[in-house]
């Protein structure tokens, strides 16, 4: 065990070293075991689902796939990439998650820009304001029959408006605000004849990019992912996101389907059995492409968002 | 708009003050008009999707039409509580959301803090960052992606877990076909989801620890887990109680849509939480009243746990949300 390039040596400060006791090292040890077994079962399920993505569909059901694809074939992928349902709804889901983006950051930025500049009357109200609702929630059915009497259902705009605002996403926002737009920028602006609308787009958003990526990131995930407002807003086929198509291929099918004759439901499950494994990374692929460059900011925004005030 | 700002000052005191809070109010404004007009599309959409919906609650007070709407419709006070209450299934959901909100809290709170501790331990470098980068990438998968492999990996036929099962010499297990299973499966998998990312948070804090205690303990010579003991876990407490706060307060918000997800006529007897018979009750038997009633009842629980572990916690530890 190498701590610090010296064996079993720890640097406590840049001038003394003191020698761990065996105990430590064996708890030392012990840590790295640990971290390892959990690595192993995280990491587990996904290169068992991406080898069986890539094996023939009997090496799999038989269980000769174990840990690397067996019988290499791309005939899941084939499938899934000929499907018109699925294409369909990775069509919709892109522009549901770009059109949600877009509406979330806009809506989220003109909020929480104000409530942190500090000569704007009435932020605490407006604080109050949006953490009440963290609180209570009024409840599925009353959201569901605003947004049924606005018209919404059954149209994008149901998947687009009523979660287009989070709370989490506000503070985060105003705590970057306030501690990346420094007042004397604002008052300096101010002297000058600048108004706070002209001082927001040519100051503030060119100073805010790092933020406006988090959020993004934050809602684009969010929303790519999500599919229960679809489902119940939703009733046409042709509006569906791919998630919606997912659960009717992947989870509403292995139930015993009661209202669909054999045939269907015999036609249906060989499908779905040719295609689950290539289906859930073809549709993780977007989020786990963004991934690496995503996981950055992910952490930096659950930092900010983590400084109390 | 000024009236409201009104109310969040809320001072009615000296009169003195109250002009001069006027006198902010009105500079304010006069200042940033623009920025108050930018707000006006936020706050609507807060007053409608958020508010508005508290108001329709009250719904769960009177039998609701389509015709007479939300406020049309007659009063019939607590009739579609006590409906509730008096079926007998109504305890079995409570003990279920119960039951499978403190199995999931006493899992999922402590396994970040002790990744985090863990991670902590070792050295920066190649192994730290790639454990780190591993654990919090289920995260990004959906919900409906995560069921999807629970079932598939976990089928009696031909699922992975069951082949291992049968090649140690055992019986296969039906998971999701049995009640009693169903709550390990649901934690066990958020676990699997989540620890890692939620381990971030502890990490941060414990970034955050001053270093000058470490050294000290390690001139006082103690060992690695005494410092964890005494330097790092009350350095963290801080977070550990506000996530302790937040988890409890959503205690009955618990995932649902996962718990929809996993449900199969065979778990049910376990499976069925408040949340998923809401839904079924309000929007597949649009009985909006009586479910709006069974949610209410959700939303009140809730709201009252968090107000108590709010104030214990800060007796217990002078930190709270409030």
């Amino acid at each position: 065990m190498t701590v610090c390039g010296k064996k079993g040596v720890v640097q406590v400060s840049s001038k003394i070293w003191i020698k761990e006791s065996f105990g430590d090292r064996l708890f030392l040890g012990a840590i790295y075991v640990f971290l390892c077994c959990i690595m192993i079962v995280v990491l587990y399920p996904l290169i068992y689902i991406i080898s069986a993505s890539i094996s023939s569909p009997e090496a799999v059901t038989s269980g000769r796939v174990w840990l690397w694809p067996v019988d290499f074939s791309l005939q899941g992928y084939i499938e899934v990439l000929t499907n018109s349902d699925v294409i369909r709804g990775f069509r919709n889901s892109i522009l549901y998650t770009i059109g949600y983006t877009i509406i979330s950051v806009v809506l989220t930025v003109v909020f929480a820009y104000p409530l942190s500049r500090k000569s704007f009357y009435g932020r605490t109200f407006f604080m109050f304001f949006i953490l009440f609702t963290m609180l209570f929630y009024g409840g599925l059915i009353p959201e569901y029959l605003v947004v049924q009497k606005l018209g919404m259902l059954d149209t994008p705009w149901a998947i687009l408006l009523p979660k287009a605002m989070a709370v989490w996403q506000v503070i985060i926002a105003r705590t970057f605000f306030q501690s990346s737009v420094p007042d004397e920028l604002v008052e300096a602006s101010e002297m000058d004849g600048c108004s706070s609308l002209k001082f927001l787009w040519y100051v503030v958003l060119p100073l805010s990019k790092p933020i406006i990526a988090v959020l993004a990131l934050m809602y684009a995930v969010f929303q790519w992912n999500s599919y229960f407002d679809a489902m119940i807003f939703l009733k046409s086929e042709e509006l569906f996101p791919l998630q919606l198509e997912l659960r009717e291929l992947l989870i509403v099918q292995s139930d015993s389907g009661a209202n669909m004759d054999i045939a269907e439901q015999q036609r249906r499950e060989q499908l779905a059995n040719l295609m689950r494994y290539s289906l859930i990374v073809i549709s993780s692929l977007p989020v786990l492409m963004i991934y690496p460059f995503a996981q950055k900011y992910f952490v930096k925004g659950m930092l900010i968002g983590s400084v109390k005030g | 708009m000024k009236q409201a700002m009104e109310i969040g000052h809320g001072y009615d005191g000296l009169k003195k003050k109250k002009t001069s809070q006027l006198h902010l109010a009105k500079r304010s404004f006069r200042k940033h008009w623009q920025l108050y007009l930018l707000m006006i599309p936020p706050i609507l959409y807060f007053v409608i999707f958020k508010y508005v919906p508290m108001v329709g609650a009250v719904i769960a007070f009177k039998d609701y039409n389509v015709v007479e709407g939300i406020f049309g419709s007659p009063w019939v006070g607590f009739k579609h509580f006590e409906a509730f209450f008096q079926n007998p299934v109504a305890w079995d959901l409570i003990k279920n959301t119960l039951l499978l909100s403190l199995y999931h809290l006493a899992v999922t709170f402590p396994l970040p803090i002790i990744l985090a501790l863990a991670l902590n331990e070792i050295k920066d470098g190649l192994f730290k960052r790639s454990v780190q980068m591993f654990t919090y990438a289920p995260y990004f998968i959906s919900t409906v992606v995560i069921v999807s492999m629970i079932i598939l990996m976990l089928s009696p036929r031909t699922g992975i877990i069951n082949s291992f099962v049968e090649f140690f010499g055992f019986e296969p297990i039906n998971f999701l076909g049995n009640a009693e299973m169903f709550r390990s499966v649901f934690v066990w998998s958020d676990a699997w989801q989540l620890t890692g990312y939620s381990a971030i948070i502890y990490l941060a804090a414990l970034a955050g620890v001053d270093k000058q205690q470490y050294e000290a303990a390690k001139m006082d010579g103690a060992s690695r887990l005494q410092k964890i003991w005494n330097v790092d876990i009350p350095g963290i407490m801080p977070a550990i109680v506000i996530i302790l706060i937040l988890s409890v307060g959503n205690l009955m918000a618990i995932g649902f849509e996962k718990v929809y997800l996993l449900q199969n006529p065979l778990n049910l007897s376990t499976s069925e939480i408040l949340q998923t018979y809401v839904y079924k009750m309000g929007i597949i038997n649009a009985n909006f009243s009586f479910s709006t009633a069974v949610g209410l009842f959700n939303s009140v629980v809730n709201l009252v746990l968090l107000i108590i572990v709010n104030a214990l916690a800060k007796k217990v530890s002078g930190d709270g949300l409030w």
